[in-house]
């Protein structure tokens, strides 16, 4: 989800630009330092792919289709500081080209899907790397596809967009469906890229799992403090939205964990039936 | 297709197109950030933008139709939250969205629609914005319609054979043998690359100097974008 | 007359096993243009990407008297300019221009001269309409003559061409055959197409699964191989 201009309060876009920007740059010198020159190329073409793979629909139950968003399977095939890096510069082209997500919104839409969403796919497929390959990419794209949405949908409310009980359930019911649908669409692609070259995913490095789980913890918390913030009363923002009837922090921040615990279980009861299908 | 038509338009030669790329990003900032700190309501200020875009998109020969319609991409997004913003009773604020969303989508088109890819990736490159990403921005932009066109003569090679073939397995395909195929483009260029003497580093482009006329530009925006946020 | 290549037992085997190149002895004088023929996956490519190191097989490869080396490759890749079958490869710098300055700025010249350099075989190649274009906006014959550009532009001695004419209309083919004989470098010109070699070459080499099976006058080889489909 591209947050267009207009829609972010000056404080929330500006935070986030003040975040994203030292941000980027970190990765950018990350990317730099452990990609050879050859990657450059590489990476501006992967970028290139991804906006392209967009087009390719997937069909998924009669009359929908959905497409891969690609986070995550940039993830996998770069690594995550070259996976963020190109993520931007196809956020800042779709900002100023294509008129997708804003200008000023742009420190908000990088941290959502360059660097938190990309983030969660990489601590997802640490985290389950070891019940299988499957379910660990699956993890990586329905958690960095649900990353994003809260966080978007949490910086929106913030921002004082008001949205009712109804209408919340049903945005997240919808991640809820486009995240598993991008987990389902990158096992695919990954499967599909691995059979033609193994070359090309390029093995996860050894960072132990404790490290990686409470990363990921310390990311649910930022996905849920961002919907629970969303409901505290900021003075200024409750005067330009009087009259409405905002859900309760309760629910906004129940909703979120409900979709996080939800994607949590189905990767673990997948991992736990691999595993035992494995071993048995 | 989209960015062709904005290429062409920001090869144009009108003096917002001779104008530093700098001064024009510096000049969207500006009404960007006046237009979002725009309170909703003030229905003066946002038609008296709406008035500076045009005139500007004038001064630079650009069909303002085009702009409109192109802009107008936000509007099924902005229009959604508009409808609950209306639905729960804020309908100030409900317009504010629309009318904030498209104005901002305009004055970026208007950045873009008279200002190279490289002209406005080497005024980010001048504001420090690191270089490897402004690399990947450029090879993004350069290969995006090669890959593209890809795309569309595989799906018509699969429909060729077939004109009921959908599926999940077949589209998985299709995005492996895409990636495979952007892979193998990758190390062609990387090759075509070395074969010109490359030794991992890009010589960039010494930047062109910033002229009083484009000091000019920048000042008038500036003057235009606060005189109608305070004034209205 | 000089040798400016002299290649000796070469072999190169891909990392998935293949062995495209198995054991290739070949020469080119200065000044002489070959052609190389042979079948589709008969190891051309592979070949004319050992030419400037890009590949490294066995064998031993001397390029105008050096030894091609680690230590030699820099300046090897500037007496060879390679103009690859994709141009989309070779040309991917924002606009046209910059695109040709980028060897030039590579071997070290100033901005302002490699790009008066970039101009000036720009107009040689007659592509001086072209100089702010972005290369996907050129027609495939604008593209091919872009990349020859972008190679002269490095002042090699030996022009590597790698099936110059696909995807180029008859007109086009003989603008740029005409372009090609005006340039006085040595050429390796792979290519399917006899007409092109009988125009532009005296000698050709024949390929088939790695090996050289046949060399010798162009109209003789294309004979024995019976290269003409009419
Ligand atoms: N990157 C690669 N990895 C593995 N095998 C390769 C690779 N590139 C080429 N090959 C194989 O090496 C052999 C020689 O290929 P090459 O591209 O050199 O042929 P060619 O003579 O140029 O063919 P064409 O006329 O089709 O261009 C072929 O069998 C091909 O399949
Ligand atoms: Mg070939």
């Amino acid at each position: 989800m591209h947050i267009p201009d207009g829609f972010l309060s000056t404080p929330v876009w500006a935070t986030l630009d003040v975040v994203s920007a030292p941000a980027v740059a970190w990765v950018a010198r990350r990317a730099q330092r452990d990609t050879q020159d050859n990657r450059i190329p590489l990476l501006g073409v992967m970028g290139a792919f991804v906006f392209a793979a967009q087009m390719v629909n997937f069909p998924v139950g009669p009359g929908t289709s959905g497409h891969l968003v690609g986070g995550a399977l940039l993830t996998v095939v770069l690594g995550p500081a070259a996976a963020s890096l190109v993520l931007t510069a196809i956020l800042v082209l779709q900002a100023l080209i294509f008129q997708d997500g804003g200008v000023l919104a742009l420190g908000a839409n990088v941290f959502n899907m360059a660097l938190a969403g990309v983030a969660a796919a990489y601590l997802a497929n640490r985290l389950w790397a070891h019940a299988s390959r499957s379910v660990a990419i699956f993890a990586a794209g329905a958690l960095s596809v649900m990353t994003s949405a809260c966080l978007a949908l949490g910086q929106l409310l913030i921002s004082g967009v008001p949205m009712t009980g109804g209408v919340l359930w049903a945005s997240l019911g919808l991640f809820l469906i486009s995240a598993i649908m991008e987990g389902a669409i990158t096992v695919a692609a990954v499967r599909a890229i691995e059979r033609l070259n193994p070359a090309w995913i390029t093995p996860q490095p050894a960072t132990s799992r404790a490290v990686a789980a409470i990363a990921m913890a310390a990311l649910v918390l930022v996905v849920v403090g961002t919907l629970i913030a969303s409901a505290a009363p900021d003075g200024i923002q409750r005067l330009t939205m009087q009259g409405v009837d905002s859900v309760g922090w309760r629910a906004r921040t129940m909703a979120g964990l409900v979709g996080i615990a939800m994607i949590f279980a189905l990767c673990y009861l997948g991992g736990k039936l691999k595993s035992r299908r494995r071993s048995a | 297709m989209h960015h062709l038509v904005i290429d062409r338009w920001s090869r144009g030669s009108s003096s917002l197109h001779q104008r530093d790329p700098r001064a024009k990003l510096a000049a969207l900032l500006v009404f960007l950030v006046v237009l979002s700190t725009t309170r909703p309501g003030a229905q003066w200020a946002f038609v008296a933008y709406a008035v500076l875009l045009i005139l500007t998109a004038n001064l630079a020969r650009l069909p303002i139709l085009g702009l409109a319609s192109r802009a107008a991409l936000v509007l099924p997004f902005s229009a959604t939250f508009a409808l609950l913003t209306w639905w729960s009773g804020d309908s100030l604020r409900a317009l504010a969205l629309a009318e904030k969303s498209f104005l901002s989508g305009t004055a970026a088109l208007l950045l873009v629609g008279t200002t190279p890819l490289t002209g406005w990736t080497a005024a980010l490159e001048s504001w420090r914005v690191p270089r490897m990403l402004i690399l990947v921005i450029q090879f993004v932009y350069r290969y995006l319609f090669v890959i593209a066109e890809q795309v569309q003569r595989m799906r018509w090679a699969a429909l060729c054979r077939g004109p009921k073939q959908r599926g999940f397995r077949l589209a998985a395909g299709l995005v492996g043998v895409l990636f495979a195929r952007s892979w193998q483009r990758a190390d062609g260029i990387y090759h075509a690359m070395l074969a010109r003497g490359f030794r991992g580093r890009f010589v960039p482009a010494p930047p062109a100097p910033f002229r009083s006329s484009d000091a000019l530009f920048l000042s008038t925006c500036l003057a235009g974008c606060l005189a109608i946020r305070m004034l209205l | 007359m000089s040798r400016v290549i002299q290649i000796a037992g070469l072999r190169y085997r891909y990392p998935d096993g293949t062995q495209a190149l198995d054991g290739i002895d070949f020469h080119l004088n200065s000044g002489e243009s070959v052609a190389l023929f042979g079948a589709n996956g008969s190891g051309k490519t592979t070949f004319v990407l050992h030419l400037n190191g890009l590949l490294r097989g066995e064998g031993s490869i001397e390029i105008c008297g050096m030894r091609l080396a680690d230590g030699t490759l820099e300046q090897i890749r500037s007496k060879v300019g390679v103009v690859f079958q994709d141009s989309d490869e070779q040309l991917f710098m924002p606009t046209v221009l910059e695109d040709v300055a980028f060897g030039p700025l590579n071997l070290g010249l100033s901005p302002d001269d490699a790009l008066t350099r970039a101009r000036t075989v720009l107009k040689r190649v007659g592509m001086a309409h072209a100089f702010e274009r972005a290369p996907y906006h050129l027609s495939a014959g604008e593209k091919k003559r872009v990349a020859i550009a972008g190679v002269l532009a490095m002042d090699p001695e030996i022009l590597v061409l790698d099936e110059p004419t696909t995807f180029l209309d008859p007109p086009t083919r003989r603008d740029l055959l005409s372009l090609l004989r005006s340039l006085p470098q040595a050429k390796v010109v792979v290519t399917h197409d006899a007409n092109l070699a009988r125009a532009l070459t005296s000698r050709a080499v024949f390929f088939d699964q790695g090996r050289i099976t046949g060399q010798g006058d162009v109209i003789e080889i294309i004979q024995r191989f019976h290269w003409e489909y009419s």
